[in-house]
């Protein structure tokens, strides 16, 4: 009724393939957007937009570089979590060498470290395919996160083994470091994420897009149709890796402050993956609902019991919420195995031929 | 020039000056090894039956390991707990059959994969939660498990062989034979070879694929379990044995997914290569190499062999 495209008229070519062709579409994105940027810093507690919101952001950035990997190009990765360190510990180094820069400009540049390392160890894709390619990325994590530790270049030679984030400003703003304010830091979280999804959107919808999805589809069809492998698979690496070393830079500039090799061993690479699978493959869409379904859920399983009034101790609640983790997703997998975002295009057909059944 | 003596010279000659040593050090490869075969060969009995690839193995290791230790604790004899163990393994196969597998028949295998990790998540927050998360202890000589240690004298030398070590390895050769001959004799076992060969064609002579299901889950249960109290008695019982399942994928690599003898020698492999070049190189890169050999080692085998050792060949088709 109120979600339908009648009446509206395409008159050009550009029009008719805008990605939000249908006018409410459209609104709907800036309302989106004006939510972020207005009103949860005006109204979120501290705790929403440190806790839950810049998490969220950063796992949703770094899901939309594997979903380009994995969702788009059909190329399984495991080692999303070590290239989240590598953008991380490479800004650290940018930093330390090029202090008057602006982090910002740094933590981007880190991506190109990541897309680089990233490009090395896809490599092998061009002859490994499927499930034999998870071992391949699992080979570049364990062998990442064996550098962070035995390579203390990486981390200054300081005796905790750890990286701190140094205070940088941003126009005379701070942003990084610990007196940064939450504000200021997600606002560059958020700008730089907006940013950046805009970009994979024109990306995937352009000529390196569809040649991915061609690869994906059938690699031998593609290659005979005139798509080359090499270039297709190596750029899908370097672009997936590109934006989860951007994530993991911000994962420790902006959101953690300090982090250790912990911070991005198999399990974040486990939880990205997940990200993906529960939120679409190949959906940018997705990508946002899956870091919220997976990053959210956990926070409100462990306000339940506060709130309910019962006294359990924290480890239970962290057992239980692993038990309820492991279930939900697996009941996902069995409803809609095409994840979140399938179930958003579902409910929007919907709305669109309300009130009739189809 | 020095740097490549102490690549391809040094470590040779270190080994050649003391065979004890070295004889020490294959047999500590052998036993991981072992262990490692153990875990893949859950992973391809399950995988030939379902073509699930499933993460849980590992953990189910643990749980099994973990509900043994607490059941004992609890006070039933061990032998008891042994039993209902079992009991609780078959329980589990019949359950994720019913509540994962049945619904989820025809899905890409990357949905099954995930479900597994879906598995393993409440493994662990149900071990936890009914034992606790802190570590325990094996009840090895509960069990009847030979403990203690018997010292070689070889090559001028002394190999030290602990005896739960040379347990494991004669209860993974008595798990291998006795697989081999359930497959081959038993009528479950030529349905099971059937299911894994091509689902519809089994379906149309009557096999129930549920029913398989079920058993095959609970064949990679037994063997869960028997990884659980080997690997529980060397170390101890806990989900940090998580990382350590997790090279069962390399193994299962170089042996290729749907072989048994594949999973036996590949872990072998990575078990004598890991620990040969920890022992002999991994010092020349500041060591602790071992997390990460299996990786590149599956790697650099895959890049010749993509199947694996003893894999089918991969036909490709437009």
């Amino acid at each position: 009724m109120f979600y339908r495209e009648a009446g509206q008229y395409k008159t050009s070519y550009k029009e008719d393939s805008a990605i939000f062709p249908i006018l409410q579409d459209r609104i709907a994105i800036w309302f989106y957007l004006a939510v972020a940027f207005v009103i949860i810093p005006l109204f979120g507690s501290e705790f929403l937009i440190n806790s839950v919101m810049i998490p969220f952001l950063v796992f949703a950035l770094a899901t939309i570089g594997l979903n380009i990997l994995t969702g788009y190009t059909g190329q399984i990765s495991l080692g999303h979590g070590a290239f989240m360190g590598v953008g991380a510990y490479s800004t650290y180094k940018l930093v330390t060498y090029f202090p008057d820069t602006n982090v910002v400009v740094l933590i981007l540049l880190s991506g190109f470290f990541s897309a680089a390392v990233g490009m090395v160890f896809g490599l092998p894709s061009l002859k490994i395919k499927g499930f034999y390619l998870v071992v391949t990325t699992l080979a570049a994590q364990f062998f990442l996160e064996w550098a962070f530790i035995r390579i203390p270049w990486l981390y200054n030679y300081n005796d905790s083994g750890a990286i701190e984030v140094p205070q940088r400003e941003v126009f005379n703003i701070i942003v990084t470091g610990p007196d940064a304010s939450v504000l200021s830091r997600y606002f560059v979280v958020l700008s730089i994420v907006v940013v950046m999804t805009w970009i994979a959107s024109n990306i995937i919808h352009g000529r390196i897009g569809r040649s991915w999805m061609m690869i994906r589809d059938m690699d031998i069809a593609a290659e005979l149709i005139g798509v080359r492998p090499l270039f297709a698979k190596l750029s899908s690496f370097a672009v997936s890796s590109f934006y989860a070393g951007v994530a993991g830079a911000l994962m420790v500039f902006l959101w953690l402050g300090a982090a250790e090799v912990e911070s991005f061993d198999v399990n974040v690479s486990f939880q990205i993956l997940f990200m993906v699978i529960i939120g679409g493959l190949g959906s940018l869409v997705g990508s946002f609902l899956g870091a919220a379904f997976i990053w959210i859920l956990p926070i409100v399983i462990r306000a339940v019991p506060r709130i309910m009034g019962m006294d359990i101790n924290a480890s239970t609640v962290e057992q239980l919420n692993f038990m309820i983790v492991g279930a939900l997703i697996v009941l996902f997998l069995i409803i809609e195995p095409h994840g979140l975002a399938r179930m958003w295009a579902i409910l929007k057909q919907k709305l669109r031929v309300w009130p009739f059944p189809y | 020039m020095d740097f490549l003596y102490s690549v391809f010279i040094g470590p040779f000659i270190d080994m050649a000056s003391a065979p004890d040593f070295l004889l020490q050090v294959l047999w500590e490869g052998f036993v991981a090894g072992t262990l490692y075969s153990l875990i893949a060969l859950g992973f391809v009995l399950i995988f030939k039956a379902s073509g699930v690839f499933n993460f849980a193995q590992g953990i189910m290791a643990v749980f099994a390991a973990l509900t043994l230790v607490g059941l004992y604790e609890a006070g039933v004899p061990a032998y008891l707990a042994l039993l209902i163990t079992i009991g609780i393994m078959a329980l589990l196969a019949v359950g994720v059959e019913r509540l994962i597998l049945r619904h989820m028949v025809n899905q890409d295998e990357i949905i099954l994969f995930m479900a597994t990790i879906g598995l393993s998540y409440f493994l662990i927050g149900l071990g936890e939660l009914i034992f606790g998360g802190e570590t325990k202890s094996m009840i090895t000589e509960q069990l009847g498990l030979p403990t203690g240690s018997t010292t070689v004298d070889v090559a001028g030398g002394i190999v030290i062989l602990q005896h739960i070590d040379i347990a494991a390895a004669v209860i993974a050769v008595i798990m291998v034979v006795a697989l081999a001959v359930f497959f081959n004799i038993t009528r479950i076992g030529r349905a099971l070879r059937a299911v894994a060969d091509d689902h519809q064609a089994a379906l149309s002579v009557g096999i129930s694929l549920n029913q398989i299901w079920a058993i095959v889950w609970f064949a990679a249960g037994i063997v869960a379990l028997a990884t659980g109290i080997m690997w529980g008695a060397r170390s101890d019982v806990s989900f940090a044995l998580q990382i350590v399942a997790l090279k069962a994928l390399p193994v299962l690599m170089l042996g290729g997914f749907t072989s048994i003898p594949g999973a036996i020698v590949g872990g072998l492999i990575v078990g004598f290569g890991e620990k040969l070049f920890e022992v002999y190189w991994g010092g020349l890169m500041g060591g602790g190499v071992e997390g990460w050999f299996a990786y590149v080692i599956a790697l650099i085998f895959l890049l010749f062999r993509p199947q694996g050792l003893f894999g089918d060949k991969i036909i490709e088709r437009v």
